[in-house]
């Protein structure tokens, strides 16, 4: 599957939901589920500071592919970082870098991801971004 | 002059609060971080974009006259409204924070030496401690802290350890963002006076919840926004006794601020133009005056009690959510609350109550030091206007506990 076929596949899923209530009680779901983050992974060296809530991100390169794994102090960032990861993670840094991530405006969640939300998503997706170019160089 | 008397005559003068957010009626209850418009605001803007725009204290032509005008009656309004003796003593800034950080630089300037000290305590608003962090670096003063108790309370038993003749200024908050707590400043102020301190007073809270009488508070500075009181944004002012005012060096030059300029040498305007460089917000600084005349036109008795009827109950409604911490539990509090709900983060809560119509702030509240002494990343916090009604309040807690019930 490519990213777009991943993309796609959660604009499917939230496809079923017609008020923001289930929606969100979705992503909450997401949120609640194990840490997704590898042990020691939430150290001060994954850390993106935000003033809402803080998100932890870190990335291993193998095999051409780029693993990450995060998490977040607050679950509804953490829901939809557990989809970013579903996303990006297992991918190749081209892939990454050539990713528009239009699923999360068809999903209903760009809101999330503005700059006033201050919740370290937008951060986030820099860093994975940057990740992958530097993996990209480095090879 | 006919007088305000409920909260649904009020309502009416603000169209920003009949509006559906996310298809529910706004609730809105982030007054803390800035007030709606009433109509005559709304107006004397429009105006004067219309049809007043001219260069304040600059040309002969009508426009310019008319909004020196409007600019001028709108000083002695807030000298008025604040009891200040003269116009002299109000300068028109952008806001409570362009205030303090033109005390932090010409006061400083004036009257602070290496090994100095300058006072403020651990709840202060980033813009009442940013500043004079600055000021210590750039002067070798030294900043100190007066801690509060685990109430958010300031140590007054500390006060007198840390209030030596070293210490050149206090700037202290009237009432805190994050707490609402009303502090004792008229306190603080007699007794920084007797060490030979003078007080700077952030009002950015205090002139929207109390009635401010700079000569009886005998504070030296005051400073507050025009758009926490229902005046436009990118407005403020900065009160200071005459003789200090008179004696500091603007840290801004620029136009109208001046006496006469030579290339070798300027002399500088007589107050209080000395520290208004350049052109000013002169549409909005009037429309400050305008939002002044509105608050006089709030039957303060109905103010006061109505206000009071809005903390008991929201504290009582909130209080009885299970595992629910309020920060800043004082009988001496203006409406606004911040908390904690256990288990909870308040960037969730905050995020769904925005989905329920409801608008509050979560997070940091520009009180780093603060959340650290509370050992916490962020609160959420309900802040209440006049215009605020019981039934908000009840539409909020009930929006909250269901919050809770996704969340848990």
């Amino acid at each position: 599957m490519t990213i777009k076929d991943v993309e796609q596949q959660i604009v499917e899923e939230f496809e079923i939901f017609t008020d923001w209530l289930d929606k969100y009680e979705y992503i909450i779901e997401l949120g609640k589920s194990l840490p997704i983050i590898n042990e020691g992974g939430r150290d001060e060296r994954n850390l993106i500071k935000g003033c809402q809530s803080r998100v932890w991100l870190a990335a291993d390169y193998k095999d051409g592919k780029i693993i990450f794994t995060a998490d977040s102090d607050a679950i509804i960032t953490k829901g939809i970082i557990s989809l970013l990861v579903r996303v990006f993670s297992g991918r190749t840094p081209k892939e990454i870098i050539d990713a528009d991530l239009k699923f999360i405006k068809d999903i209903g969640l760009e809101e999330n991801l503005s700059p006033a939300r201050a919740n370290g998503l937008l951060s986030m997706i820099k860093q994975i971004k940057f990740y992958a170019i530097a993996f990209a160089s480095n090879k | 002059m006919e007088l305000y008397r409920s909260v649904n005559e009020i309502r009416e003068q603000f169209p920003a609060l009949r509006q559906s957010v996310n298809n529910r009626d706004l609730v809105y209850f982030d007054n803390g971080a800035t007030a709606q418009k009433p109509l005559s605001v709304i107006g004397l803007l429009n105006e004067m974009n219309s049809g007043v725009n001219g260069n304040i204290h600059r040309a002969v032509h009508e426009l310019s006259a008319r909004s020196t005008k409007l600019y001028e009656d709108s000083r002695t309004t807030i000298m008025n409204f604040i009891n200040a003796s003269s116009t002299e003593e109000i300068i028109f800034t952008s806001g409570t924070t362009a205030s303090i950080n033109l005390v932090a630089n010409s006061f400083t300037s004036t009257f602070i030496r290496k090994g100095d000290a300058i006072l403020i305590t651990e709840a202060e608003h980033h813009s009442n401690l940013v500043p004079w962090q600055m000021a210590c670096e750039r002067t070798g003063a030294v900043l100190r802290v007066l801690p509060v108790d685990e109430n958010g309370v300031w140590r007054m038993d500390l006060l007198d350890t840390l209030l030596d003749n070293k210490v050149k200024l206090v700037a202290v908050a009237q009432i805190s963002n994050v707490l609402g707590i009303i502090n004792p400043v008229k306190l603080i102020i007699e007794k920084a006076h007797l060490a030979g301190a003078k007080v700077l007073i952030d009002g950015a809270q205090g002139i929207v919840h109390t009635r401010v009488d700079v000569k009886e508070m005998d504070c030296d500075f005051y400073a507050f926004s025009g758009h926490k009181l229902y005046g436009p944004t990118g407005t403020g002012v900065l009160y200071g006794k005459k003789s200090l005012l008179e004696e500091m060096v603007p840290w801004m030059g620029g136009g109208d601020m001046v006496g006469t300029v030579t290339l070798e040498k300027t002399t500088y305007a007589p107050l209080p133009l000395k520290f208004e460089a350049g052109t000013p917000n002169f549409i909005g600084a009037a429309a400050m005056g305008e939002a002044i005349n509105f608050v006089n036109r709030i039957d303060r008795n109905f103010e006061k009690s109505h206000e009071e009827e809005l903390i008991s109950l929201l504290r009582e409604e909130l209080l009885a959510i299970k595992g629910l911490h309020l920060y800043g539990d004082s009988p001496d509090k203006i409406s606004l609350f911040s908390f904690n709900i256990e288990g909870i983060h308040h960037s969730d809560l905050a995020i769904l109550l925005n989905k329920m119509g409801i608008a509050v702030r979560s997070g940091m509240m520009c009180c780093e030091p603060l959340m650290n002494r509370y050992g916490v990343t962020g609160m959420v916090r309900a802040s209440l206007a006049t215009y605020n009604t019981r039934k908000e309040i009840e539409v909020f807690i009930e929006s909250v506990k269901r919050a809770v019930r996704m969340l848990s």
